[in-house]
């Protein structure tokens, strides 16, 4: 390779040295160091660190018998780990090879129900194998130091030259006087910052165009139909029996908020059925729908104690009662579940005869007020 | 003895030169010298952080992997996979590629439940972590800035458990999204506007769990990433707190040097966590999201448990009462905001306020590296118990439905003993733990008074029995023991002070040799006293009282 010496950058080279980053090699020439044993050298660093070595116990003396018997032990746990590990592949691999697949579908060899377990038995065993044999071998062949570290408090010195340094170049833009450009900064900070955080603006929609919240598609004329799809007339059921019903809609068995139970009463519940005001006339005969979404925090009720009439919500346990128009009786709901007005069309099916009245689902803020 | 070569200190060997090579260009040797040299304390409860780092580490490997199959799309599909008993059911994307992942491919079972199982260790070991922080003083200053990162990580952790969760999309996670969905409903004024943009619209809609998947691999992981970074920087610069003890001081740190007995303890135990998460991941079936069934919004199953993070919040839902709060111009704040919202909001301020709370009661702004046991901070240790049993009783709630069933209760009757706990329990756990506190600093106080029980009964000349006690110290001329109590656990028992040697080793055989055992042990013991000797000791190793919240003392 050729240089040409005269130019800026290609001369030199590392033929000659820069000043010195760290160590105090100063104070310690390389004889010296030379001639240091590498015990030494150690402390000697440690010390430079502000680490002091207190006390060394050696590990076992080299062929004692407590020294075979830790490295027997440190071994065996080595050794055990990667036959684990290597049993743990060969299970992985040879699953569908010449062991049998270990695909879910193959039952009736068992081994697909074995195989997850295996592996996690045999690598779980190999990993921890790997970690005690870790943690013998520090504790057993190791030497045990003792060692002490100094702790320091901040320095003086660094924090009054740094502060000169902040408050010098701080005073040197001349801010603090030149007004013109503060107020500037300020107002350019606050646009571009302002419009930095523009994009999120397309996560902001108005919840209250069209009322989401507070429509289903249940409306006037749509039928109650089955998850398959089927219709359903009065009679189809036993009375004390209670059906998940969707309106007849496209993906309507889907929808989050239309799932509505239709529930025929048995004669002693009919005698006290007592509807909230104004909605004497939601049921037909002996039935009633209420909505499935729970006014508390929108889990589907499922859980129809026929003898008490109470409906149960699993989440956190509300208790509506169907006699007395779904009124919560117990837990932390506060509103009855809404009911669906229904009646039957000319074929003898139930139909809705409107939309719910109110929202369904769980209570917000100006839920009232739709 | 390192060989002198022709010139002095030019490495002969080729690993040498290599190294030197590497310095000449990186200049890392000092640097690399001090990380070496630093010395931690060895204590076990200082394994909790990295338990919960090892299980960080774990879940960033194993997420990884899931990433390859998972599929965050709410696309209706027909599921047509191995699982014989789902075939022809519809349900979203995202569930089906959750059974492909669990069916499908060769292990992928395995890693998602060493997947759960590691974020149910992740926040498990974060939680008695910070317990131990609390109920040592850890927090106390200069560490006030950790302990705010330890709080954002908690909860970071619940954010990564809570969409992790949500992505499978079966009928569980989806049950839990809907009351998430009610929860945002709930906030007063902005809840229907922060649901909308959160779900892009009404619930369920197209988009949310898309976003959950952004959120659970790429935000909070890279933020936690980088707080988890300053946690440990901090950790570095500020040096690990130690417990009083002979030679600890204020300013050192007492303990083993990073390599390489720390190191090699610190890898075992990341490795005895992995293994631990990947039995755990084999042999424990955990979220079969198979056996859930896809989400449907008109299903649910009964008896749903979130994971065991998220109880409490449960538990609090389940016994806030019935009260909606209706405002004039028919404005509602629905009871759901209480217990969901501002609950939670309430203890995580007091939480990371803790610090400052009792800076101010005690006027203690001293910086402390010397940790305390918690008997010797009663009133904080009995308040860390009322804010625990708090915490417990509502966790139990969170399961009350299953304990109603088992052991055959009303569940009201769950709901009623549920809020009358919460009421009186914390107060009972404070009293109690302040007594216990105070009785076991009287009893450490008067062993180094009185003496060690030797339980060595004499007569006296006049006939009475007196128990013969070992004086700890030098004692004044009643016999009383003159050392200070110093914040260190004081020993209970003879052989705590060597009224026994330690065994010989060996199973079958002996391998040492009874004398060199007794030469070790006198070693050992001059080496502390040496250690002492030149070492500034305060009176009791500990620093003035200031450290702790004043107690009246009896
Ligand atoms: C740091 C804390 C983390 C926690 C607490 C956590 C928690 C969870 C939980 C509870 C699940 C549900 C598991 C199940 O299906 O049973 C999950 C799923 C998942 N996690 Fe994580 N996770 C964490 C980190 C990560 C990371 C770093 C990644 C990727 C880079 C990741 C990727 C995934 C994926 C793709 C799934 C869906 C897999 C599936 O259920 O099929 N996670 N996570
Ligand atoms: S969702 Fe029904 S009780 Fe909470």
């Amino acid at each position: 390779m050729t240089t040409r010496e005269d130019a800026p950058g290609s001369t030199g080279g590392a033929d000659v040295p820069g000043p010195l980053h760290g160590g105090p090699d100063d104070d310690y020439t390389p004889e010296q160091l030379a001639a240091m044993s590498r015990e030494d050298l150690d402390l000697l660093g440690a010390r430079y660190d502000g680490v002091q070595v207190l006390h060394t116990e050696p590990g076992p003396e080299p062929g004692s018998r407590l020294e075979k018997a830790a490295v027997r032990q440190v071994a065996l746990t080595f050794a055990l780990a990667g036959l684990a590990a290597f049993a743990a592949f060969v299970v992985y691999a040879g699953s569908g090879w010449f062991l049998p697949d270990w695909q879910w579908e193959i039952t009736e060899s068992g081994w697909s129900a074995l195989f997850t377990p295996l592996i996690g038995a045999l690598g779980g065993l190999s990993l921890v194998l790997v970690g005690v044999g870790m943690v013998l071998y520090t504790k057993k062949l190791l030497p045990h130091e003792t060692a002490v570290q100094d702790k320091h408090d901040g320095s003086h010195f660094d924090r009054v030259t740094t502060g000169a340094t902040l408050v010098g170049g701080l005073h040197n833009s001349g801010l603090a006087r030149r007004k013109l450009i503060t107020r500037t900064l300020v107002f350019m900070g606050s646009g571009v910052g302002l419009m930095l955080v523009m994009p999120l603006g397309g996560l902001i929609r108005n919840p209250n165009t069209g009322d989401p919240l507070g429509t289903t598609s249940w409306a006037e004329g749509v039928r109650l139909v089955r998850d398959d799809g089927s219709p359903i007339r009065p009679g189809d059921q036993v009375p004390g029996s209670l059906e998940t019903v969707f309106p007849a809609v496209p993906g309507g068995n889907r929808q989050s908020d239309a799932a509505t139970m239709l529930i025929r009463l048995r004669p002693e519940q009919v005698r006290v059925d007592r509807p909230r005001e104004n909605q004497e006339d939601f049921g037909y005969g002996d039935y009633v729908a209420y909505s499935k979404i729970c006014t508390h925090a929108g889990c589907p009720v499922s859980l129809y104690e026929q003898e008490t009439s109470r409906i149960l919500c699993p989440c956190h346990q509300s208790q509506f009662d169907v006699t007395r128009g779904a009124q919560p009786v117990f837990g932390p709901a506060t509103r009855p579940l809404p009911q669906l007005p229904i009646t039957v069309d000319d074929e003898g099916y139930f139909v809705a005869r409107s939309d719910y009245i109110e929202a369904v689902g769980p209570t917000y803020w100006n839920r009232e007020r739709i | 003895m390192a060989r002198t070569a022709t010139a002095p200190g030019v490495p002969t060997t080729r690993v040498g030169k290599a190294a030197l090579e590497f310095d000449d260009r990186l200049i890392v040797a000092g640097p690399l010298r001090r990380t070496l040299n630093k010395v931690f304390p060895d204590h076990w409860s200082f394994l909790l952080g990295e338990i919960a780092l090892y299980s960080f580490v774990i879940l960033l490997l194993s997420g990884t992997y899931l990433t390859f199959y998972y599929d965050a799309a709410m696309t209706e599909v027909v599921y047509d996979g191995t699982y014989a008993p789902m075939r022809g059911l519809e349900m979203t994307a995202a569930y089906e590629s959750t059974l492909y992942l669990s069916f499908d491919v060769r292990g992928g079972l395995f890693i998602r439940q060493l997947h759960h199982w590691a974020a149910l260790m992740f926040v498990a070991a974060i939680v008695v972590h910070l317990l131990r922080i609390f109920f040592t003083g850890a927090f106390r200053r200069p560490r006030e800035t950790n302990w705010l990162i330890g709080i954002a990580l908690l909860l970071l952790a619940f954010a990564m458990g809570f969409t992790g969760y949500s992505l499978p999309d079966d009928l569980l996670s989806g049950t839990g999204l809907r009351i998430i969905s009610a929860i945002i409903l709930s906030i007063p004024v902005i809840g229907t506007w922060a649901h909308w943009a959160v779900f892009n619209g009404d619930y369920v809609g197209e988009e949310i769990l898309g976003r959950l998947y952004i959120v659970h691999v790429l935000i909070v992981p890279a933020i936690l990433l980088a707080l988890i970074a300053v946690h440990l920087l901090l950790l570095v610069k500020q040096k690990h707190t130690q417990f009083p003890g002979p030679g600890r001081t204020e300013h050192n740190v007492v303990g083993n040097r990073l390599f390489p007995a720390f190191a090699g303890k610190a890898g075992g135990l990341f490795f005895i966590v992995f293994g631990v998460c990947a039995a755990l991941g084999g042999l424990v079936q955990i979220n079969p999201v198979w056996l859930w069934g896809p989400y449907n919004p008109a299903q649910v199953s009964a008896a749903s448990q979130p994971d065991w993070y998220v109880m409490f919040l449960d538990g609090s839902t389940r016994l806030f009462p019935a009260w909606d709060i209706n405002l004039p111009g028919n404005y509602t704040i629905p009871a759901l905001f209480w217990p969901t919202v501002v609950l939670p909001g309430i203890i995580f301020t007091l939480m990371a306020a803790y610090p400052m709370i009792e800076r101010k009661l005690t006027r203690d702004t001293a910086s402390h590296h010397l940790l305390q046991r918690p008997r010797d901070v009663p009133v904080r240790t009995s308040l860390g118990m009322m804010a625990l049993a708090f915490y417990v009783v509502l966790l139990i709630s969170g399961g009350n439905d299953v304990i109603a069933e088992k052991f055959d209760i009303s569940l009201n009757a769950m709901t009623w003993v549920g809020r009358i706990g919460l009421i009186i329990v914390p107060p009972l756990a404070y009293v109690f733990t302040y007594r216990i506190c105070l009785g076991l600093q009287k009893h450490d106080r008067e062993v180094l008074e009185h003496g060690l029980e030797t339980g060595v009964i004499r007569r006296l000349p006049h006939g009475e029995f007196i128990e013969v006690h070992q004086p700890l110290g030098p004692v004044d001329e009643h016999g009383h023991g003159q050392l200070a109590y110093g914040g260190a656990p004081v020993p209970k028992r003879m052989n705590q002070v060597g009224g026994a040697r330690r065994a010989i080793r060996g199973f079958f055989s002996p391998i040492e040799e009874p004398a060199r055992v007794e030469l070790e042990q006198q070693r050992s013991e001059r080496g502390l006293a040496a250690a002492e000797a030149d070492r500034e000791l305060t009176s009791s190793g500990r620093p003035s009282d200031g450290g702790r919240p004043q107690e009246p003392r009896d």
